[in-house]
């Protein structure tokens, strides 16, 4: 079998137009399902960044909540109410809220402006430059080293600017996992001095983090949370929820959907056509190799093995092109939200399966059509 | 009684259905020997392409039977029917049908690949029958910038290069000037016939009468007489 798989490859790749033409209509479809999906994936992640970043096991907010950004105010009741229920062993505040910030420069920039619980600073972020307890310093701010930190004019420890008239002033630089989604800087400070330099409704706890004493308490603590009159969510359901809302309720999954079904469809058609015409130009030489003794089995060997490697070699292709772009689009704009998930990955190599079931099966059927007498016939 | 190379009985062929149907075998009989080459010849249409196809096990007769070396063909399942084909028949293809992608010794190599032979092996044992040939020194190079007649070498040496016991060759020298034809019709007279091979010769070209052990014509879908027998 090793023998008639090298001739079905010789007779592929030696046929060096056709091969490139079906090596160019994967590579390209690979490469657009693979990029839709990952600025999907992309988007998807920078949503949840706050979620991500904050590190907390159980979340409790409004049950109108849908994004982490689009946080309602809860009265204080509710963090007492949450601290008292059976099988919580923390319960803490959290702020989160955009603020306009006048730089050294006198520009306006927005910001997400995060406020940790005083006490614990539970969901404080790593720190790169100076130290966490600064953090409780005299209008202190620690500002998030992501690809928007040159939004604040790149500052360093020390530097100062305005935040609602009042002084803000850089205590320490950290780094996070994931950027946000909508492109403004992000800046920590404690919950007290948030709702001070921030004008702020009635209700200011925008979430309660909980950490519960063991997973199994998670059940009880949601359907205690849910008497209360909201909602507890796991940081995995949260993310889940934010994923959700973006996917069906903002029209950008169905746009991602439509684009990957499209590139699908175009590799298909470039692919399946360019593959059945190579067939149909070789089909007196597969029924040839019919009249001299090749079997159906060898033939539909050779043909599935065209079609498989042809396929394979594509994605490859495919997903380092696509790779290659995003690279490069970082290096060119930090903001880039682009980023490759094995599911994503799973996807397009499922949907160059399709391709290739498609194509073999299309030339499968014409070879197997063939009657050798047609070749003694001219 | 020495096994026959091929025998044939009462085979018929039709195609089409009703009033379409066109019967192109009317019950032929046939027995070659090995050793012997055997031409058919006859008109345009007079079925013989159609017996050379019931004849190699290419294509299903309506009735009749067919014994190769004794093994009643049409009852062999289609991949035994292959694997005969492969072991037992070598053509050679009036258009040649060589793979244009592949090196001429890869083009002889095939049935041996096909055969599940070592690729090595097979290019090598190519290259001895590409030498049987002539055509040694075109071994890497393409089909195409062979001339028709190498081609057809090409196409003679893939035909023998398992060994079959039964060679079939139609209209070998369609694509070839005559003298071409007829270098390669002698070609195989002398260096590919021997007496435990059976070659079976379609052809409409009459220069080439002088290398046939038997020229047998067909008529209107039967074998109607011998025209001439070589010693």
């Amino acid at each position: 079998m090793k023998g008639i798989l090298r001739l079905a490859f010789k007779l592929l790749v030696n046929d060096k137009a056709k091969f490139t033409a079906l090596i160019v209509g994967i590579t390209f479809a690979v490469f657009l399902m693979v990029q839709m999906t990952s600025l999907f994936a992309g988007v998807l992640n920078r949503s949840s960044a706050t979620v991500l970043n904050i590190g907390a096991s159980v979340w409790v907010m409004d049950p109108s909540v849908q994004t982490v950004a689009n946080s309602i105010g809860m009265p204080d009741y509710v963090l007492d109410g949450v601290r008292s229920i059976k099988g919580v062993k923390y319960a803490v505040p959290l702020y989160s809220g955009a603020a306009l910030l006048k730089l050294p420069s006198g520009t306006f920039q927005a910001a997400n402006v995060i406020g940790l619980d005083d006490a614990t600073l539970l969901g404080r972020p790593e720190l790169i430059e100076g130290k966490i307890e600064d953090i409780y310093a005299e209008n202190a701010f620690i500002a998030v080293s992501d690809s928007e930190f040159a939004k604040l004019e790149s500052p360093h420890i020390g530097s100062e600017f305005e935040l609602n008239d009042h002084r803000g002033r850089i205590a320490g630089i950290a780094k996070v996992a994931s950027s946000g989604l909508f492109g403004v800087p992000t800046l920590y400070t404690t919950y007290y001095r948030a709702l001070q330099y921030i004008p702020s409704p009635r209700f200011t706890i925008s979430y309660v983090l909980v950490e519960p004493k063991s997973r199994d308490d998670i059940p009880e603590i949601k359907r205690a949370v849910s008497q209360l009159g909201y909602r507890a969510v796991t940081s995995d359901e949260f993310v889940q929820m934010i994923s959700d809302f973006y996917k069906y309720k903002t029209g950008m999954g169905m746009n991602i959907l439509i684009m990957t079904v499209i590139s699908f469809i175009v590799g298909l058609s470039i692919s399946g056509q360019t593959f059945y015409t190579f067939i149909l130009e070789n089909l007196e030489k597969f029924g040839a190799l019919k009249a001299i003794g090749a079997t159906n089995h060898d033939l539909i060997a050779m043909i599935l093995f065209q079609a498989g490697f042809t396929c394979l070699t594509g994605y490859g292709l495919g997903i380092g092109l696509c790779t290659l772009l995003i690279v490069l689009a970082k290096l060119r704009m930090p903001d880039y939200a682009s980023m490759i998930t094995y599911t994503n990955l799973a996807l397009a190599f499922f949907m160059v399966l399709i391709i290739a079931s498609v194509s073999s099966y299309v030339g499968v059927r014409r070879v197997l059509r063939i009657e050798p007498f047609d070749i003694f016939r001219g | 009684m020495a096994t026959a190379a091929i025998r044939a009985s009462g085979v018929v062929k039709s195609f089409g259905e009703g009033e379409a149907r066109v019967t192109a075998l009317r019950g032929v009989e046939l027995e070659t020997a090995f050793g012997e080459m055997v031409y058919i010849v006859g008109p345009s249409g007079s079925g013989k392409t159609t017996l050379l196809s019931v004849l190699s096990g290419v294509l299903r007769p309506n009735a009749g039977s067919v014994l190769v070396e004794g093994v009643d063909i049409w009852k062999l399942e289609t991949n035994a029917l292959a694997t005969l084909r492969l072991n037992k028949i070598g053509f050679v293809f009036q258009d040649f049908h060589l793979f244009p992608r592949l090196t001429t010794a890869e083009n002889v190599a095939v049935p041996l690949i096909l055969k599940r032979q070592d690729w090595d092996d097979s290019l090598s044992e190519a290259v001895k029958y590409l030498d049987i040939v002539g055509l040694k020194g075109r071994a890497q190079l393409p089909p195409v910038k062979l001339s028709g007649g190498e081609q057809q070498r090409v196409a003679i040496a893939r035909a023998i290069v398992s060994q079959p016991d039964i060679l079939i060759m139609d209209e070998p020298t369609a694509s070839l000037d005559g003298d071409t034809g007829r270098s390669v019709v002698r070609f195989v007279r002398e260096k590919v016939l021997n007496e435990k091979r059976c070659i079976i010769v379609v052809t409409h070209d009459d220069r080439i009468n002088e290398f046939a052990s038997r020229i047998l014509t067909m008529e209107d879908g039967r074998l109607t007489g011998t025209k001439k027998a070589k010693s």
